[in-house]
């Protein structure tokens, strides 16, 4: 790794700290927010490639009909595994890591306000990956069946029937979600305490507001899935039947419970990514937010929506007429926060002086992509045309819309636009236009198909299926094969920025406005030592 | 009987309401990937039933609008990507919010549209829609129980006491490539579920181990089989014809091996069906009673394990272990057959037969297989796959154990 974006110790405060270890002891003690920030985002790069890996096999598999690489109990394995390493491998760590680089900075502190904690929060990471692939490779040494092949969702009773793949998610799951709270915790203190003087609530950056009520949610739903899959395990294990129907329990609480956190988990996600868009917007309109506070009431909003719609994930369960009608209005309601936001968007580039660089780029592509997320969400939310929806690969190209491009395509927008100011390196702009375009023609390639396979009548987490769906895979399956490979140039365009390029200024993009661009390219090790005033 | 094979390329919707294009930005995508002719659909399948057909309408108005809000919102940033870039020389506005009465007028307006496709366009025939859905009862005909379970469906109606289980037919070769796959490759089966035309099928779900669900596209009915409860839904199909669709709830390894096919007939056609299930059924639980020789159980046991058993406990009796143990060599199957006094001892193998494993996919088949069945299957575990107890357990025996 290279010390530019790091952490530089001879030159601005050697002799402040006595003992610096360095090599790998560094990385494993450093409480630097930036040192911590850095290996968030590389551990979510990697777990980005190994989930996109398992991707891969599984869309190999559905190239044609017929089972032509796995069985069907090692292609389950990978749908639900392919799954948890991208939220909670790839997406999360990524989310933090913006937070770990950025909020200090945009909020003028020096560091995050529990270092310690900070830093075991990341190295619970990768023990828990570790914890979630080791089934995989047990099962080739002849021990057990494989990792967790329910899907990503542990629905009893399937999971309670499954083999030690599913304790081991368990587990996983359980630290993951430690590090999380802990995480989470971190920032919330961070935001209410180490802000620079003058900085007021409504003076946060939206950023910044978009990862508070993240952390919030983080806080309120990761204990909830904790007490869900400890349940799931004591019925595995302890003869308990939480889940079990014969013994006076209920399949469908193991939905309630799983869904009170899987559906904020989808704005855990979001949030991050909506309180970026703003920044990037704005720079490259070079003209200010437009309704920031409308942006900001929204964020709550959605946050507050987000806990109270849980069962529309499952409403094929047979749930009663008035909680059906409940549950189908109050995700409708969703639309309207979240048009607010589309239309500040909107309105932050109306009339400005737009310039297209590759941050720019992916921030379009995000509103444009993420919008066929939204509207496709709102006719998922109508309970008959669910009926049909439901299950089948419609919802699987839904929530790679929200979570692709909400997600993933929101994380490289933000890599791109901050990745200068992290290394003191202009980032090549003729590859990260070349990236994005790639990413976003295949993944449209990849995902509108399965929209026509789910309306078709396709069922999703199928290894194989019947001929009238052969073509829409095969495309779908091509799309996916140049997504994935296109990825290389976006992480070949990381190494090379971090390893060199053109120097940049404190303040890297014409039209950035914010506390974070006053500090140098790349930023001192204690991000404000004299925290700035802000008026 | 002859029963028509609905059209699958059949784009019209129904009779007095026409599909809408909500798929045209993705044509010249696929239509350029693809020469004509190739089969792809960009829509549900023709529905069969009013729920179906409710469902497809509503789905099309729905796609519509939001095809038009997709299109407003975006033509607009697009012109405003167009107009306002730094390459055309503006200099960019500083405003922050809407500034007087005319803008906060213009920037309400999309609310109030917002509100209103919501929970008016939108939120008044969805309602409608959910109570259709939800009226299972009202002016029933008919009820069918349809039970799921790894990786087969048993249809069971209560008012003539008929029941069979209905399997994947596809054969294994197709799967593996071995063989050309047939018309509705994954989507046969060797029992389909028959039901009358035009009479109002209320339909009771549930399962014997993990959760199912019962999905026929056409039908417009989806809904989850939940083990230990009863959901329900209804259908009431127009036309005679096959319908076929699949379970659509990750159930275990052979979740994508587990295809619904209805067969639609007449009612007189129905009548017919039911008298000659009900004497099928009379035959079969009177040759309960009978003996029978080694051999007769032997080939009918055979038969019982491959569309039964063979799923997890393979062919060849070997297993995919640990999920799904090998007969061959198998503690279980090799114990004695009762006690002494005749009874049923636990953890045997006619205990396990019959009652099963809580907590793994082994089901109680007692519950499912028919005496003979079950007498054949078990005298036929044990004296295959190098198993050699050389003894045998008469159907009579399995009816007086139940």
């Amino acid at each position: 790794m290279n010390t530019a974006i790091t952490h530089n110790g001879q030159q601005d405060h050697a002799g402040d700290h006595g003992y610096q270890p360095s090599g790998f002891l560094r990385w494993l003690t450093t409480t630097n927010h930036k040192d911590i920030g850095t290996m968030y985002m590389t551990f979510s790069l990697v777990m980005f490639f190994l989930g996109g890996l398992m991707i891969l096999l599984v869309r190999a598999e559905l190239f044609q009909p017929g089972l032509q690489f796995f069985k069907p109990e090692f292609f389950n394995q990978l749908i639900g595994n392919h799954a948890l390493i991208m939220i909670f491998g790839a997406l999360m760590p990524a989310a933090t890591g913006f937070a770990n680089w950025q909020i200090p900075l945009m909020i003028g502190a020096p560091d995050m306000a529990l270092p310690r904690l900070n830093n075991w929060g990341f190295w619970l990471l990768p023990p828990a990956a570790m914890m979630l692939t080791l089934p995989f490779v047990l099962e080739l040494f002849g021990v057990g069946d494989g990792a967790l092949a329910t899907g990503w969702t542990f629905y009893a009773p399937l999971s309670v029937q499954g083999g030690i793949g599913v304790d081991f998610a368990i587990f996983a799951v359980h630290i993951l979600g430690i590090s999380s709270i802990m995480g989470s915790i971190n920032i919330i203190v961070t935001i209410f305490n180490m802000r620079a003087p003058g900085m007021t609530m409504m003076k946060l950056p939206l950023f910044v507001w978009g990862w508070l009520i993240t952390a919030f949610l983080l806080v309120i739903t990761l204990p909830v899935l904790a007490g869900a899959v400890t349940m799931l395990l004591t019925d595995r294990h302890f003869g308990t039947h939480f889940f079990n129907a014969a013994g006076g329990g209920d399949p469908i609480l193991f939905q309630h419970l799983f869904w009170f956190f899987g559906h904020p988990e989808v704005y855990i996600l979001l949030l991050p990514v909506w309180g970026l868009m703003p920044h990037v917007l704005s720079t490259f309109s070079r003209k200010p937010t437009y309704g920031y506070k409308a942006q900001v009431y929204s964020f709550i909003a959605i946050g507050v929506l987000s806990l109270v719609v849980w069962a529309h994930h499952f409403f094929t369960a047979g749930l009663p007429v008035p909680a059906l009608l409940y549950f189908m209005y109050s995700t409708m309601s969703i639309s309207l926060p979240l048009a607010v936001l589309f239309f500040c968007w909107i309105a932050t580039m109306w009339r400005g002086a737009m310039t297209f660089e590759t941050p720019m780029l992916f921030a379009v592509g995000f509103i444009v992509l993420f919008g066929i997320a939204g509207l496709t969400g709102l006719v998922l939310a109508d309970v008959a045309a669910d009926a049909q929806y439901h299950h089948s690969y419609f919802v699987v190209a839904h929530f790679h819309y929200a979570l692709f491009t909400g997600g993933i395509m929101g994380v490289m927008t933000g890599v791109y636009y901050w990745l200068p100011k992290w290394t003191g390196h202009m980032y090549n702009e003729k590859l990260g236009k070349l990236h994005f375009w790639l990413t976003a023609l295949s993944f449209n390639l990849t995902f509108m198909p399965q929209f026509f396979l789910g309306l078709a009548g396709m069922p999703r987490r199928i290894p194989d299926y019947a001929l009238q769906f052969a073509e829409f895979n095969a495309l779908s399956t091509i799309g996916a094969f140049i997504l994935g490979f296109s990825q290389l140039l976006f992480a070949w365009n990381i190494w090379r920025c971090i390893h060199g390029g053109e120097k940049v200024p404190a303040k890297v993009w014409e039209g950035a406005e914010g506390l974070e661009w006053q500090l140098s390219s790349p930023p001192p090790h204690h991000s404000w030592e004299t925290q700035p005033t802000v008026h | 009987m002859e029963y028509r094979e609905t059209p699958r390329h059949a784009l019209a919707a129904s009779p007095r309401r026409t599909p809408l294009p909500a798929w045209l930005p993705a044509l010249a995508l696929t239509v350029v990937a693809f020469p004509a002719g190739a089969e792809m659909r960009f829509n549900f399948p023709e529905p069969a039933t009013p729920m179906a057909r409710e469902t497809l309408h509503m789905h099309n108005e729905f796609m519509l609008i939001i095809t038009a809000l997709f299109v407003v919102v975006f033509a607009i940033m697009v012109y405003s990507m167009v107009k306002h870039r730094k390459s055309q020389g503006v200099e960019p506005a500083k405003f922050t919010g809407p500034t007087g009465k005319l803008q906060w007028f213009w920037v309400l307006v999309p609310f109030a549209m917002l509100l209103f496709i919501d929970f008016i366009l939108m939120g008044i025939p969805a309602f409608h829609a959910v109570i259709e859905m939800e009226d299972t009862q009202t002016k029933a005909d008919m009820v069918l129980k349809v039970t799921g379970m790894q990786w087969k469906w048993q249809y069971e109606y209560p008012d003539s006491g008929i029941k069979y289980i209905s399997t994947l037919a596809t054969p294994r070769d197709q799967i593996d490539n071995k063989a050309a796959k047939g018309e509705h490759y994954l989507l046969e089966v060797d029992n389909p579920l028959v039901l009358p035309v035009g009479k109002k099928v209320r339909v009771l779900i549930t399962s014997t181990d993990v959760i199912h669900t019962w999905w026929v596209p056409q039908f417009g009915a989806k809904r989850d089989a939940i083990p230990g409860f009863l959901r329900e839904t209804w259908v009431k199909i127009d036309q005679p014809g096959i319908y076929r669709g699949q379970c659509a709830e990750l159930c275990g390894k052979d979740h994508g091996f587990m295809p619904v096919v209805v067969q639609a007939v007449t009612e007189p056609e129905y009548a017919a069906w039911v008298e000659k299930k009900k004497a099928e059924q009379a035959a079969a639980a009177n040759s309960a009673d009978r003996a029978w020789s080694k051999e007769e159980l032997m080939a009918k046991g055979k038969q019982v394990y491959a569309t039964i058993c063979a799923a997890c406990h393979q062919p060849n009796g070997q297993g995919l272990p640990p999920a799904f143990p090998a007969l061959a060599g198998s503690k279980v199957v090799n114990t004695p057959l009762l006690s002494m006094d005749g009874k049923l001892v636990p953890d045997t193998h006619v205990y396990r037969v019959m009652n099963g494993k809580p907590g793994t996919a082994m089901q109680a088949f007692k519950t499912t297989l028919s005496d003979v069945d079950l007498a054949a299957v078990i005298t036929f575990e044990r004296n295959s796959f190098g198993n050699a107890q050389g003894d045998m357990i008469q159907p009579a025996q399995i009816k007086a154990l139940r």
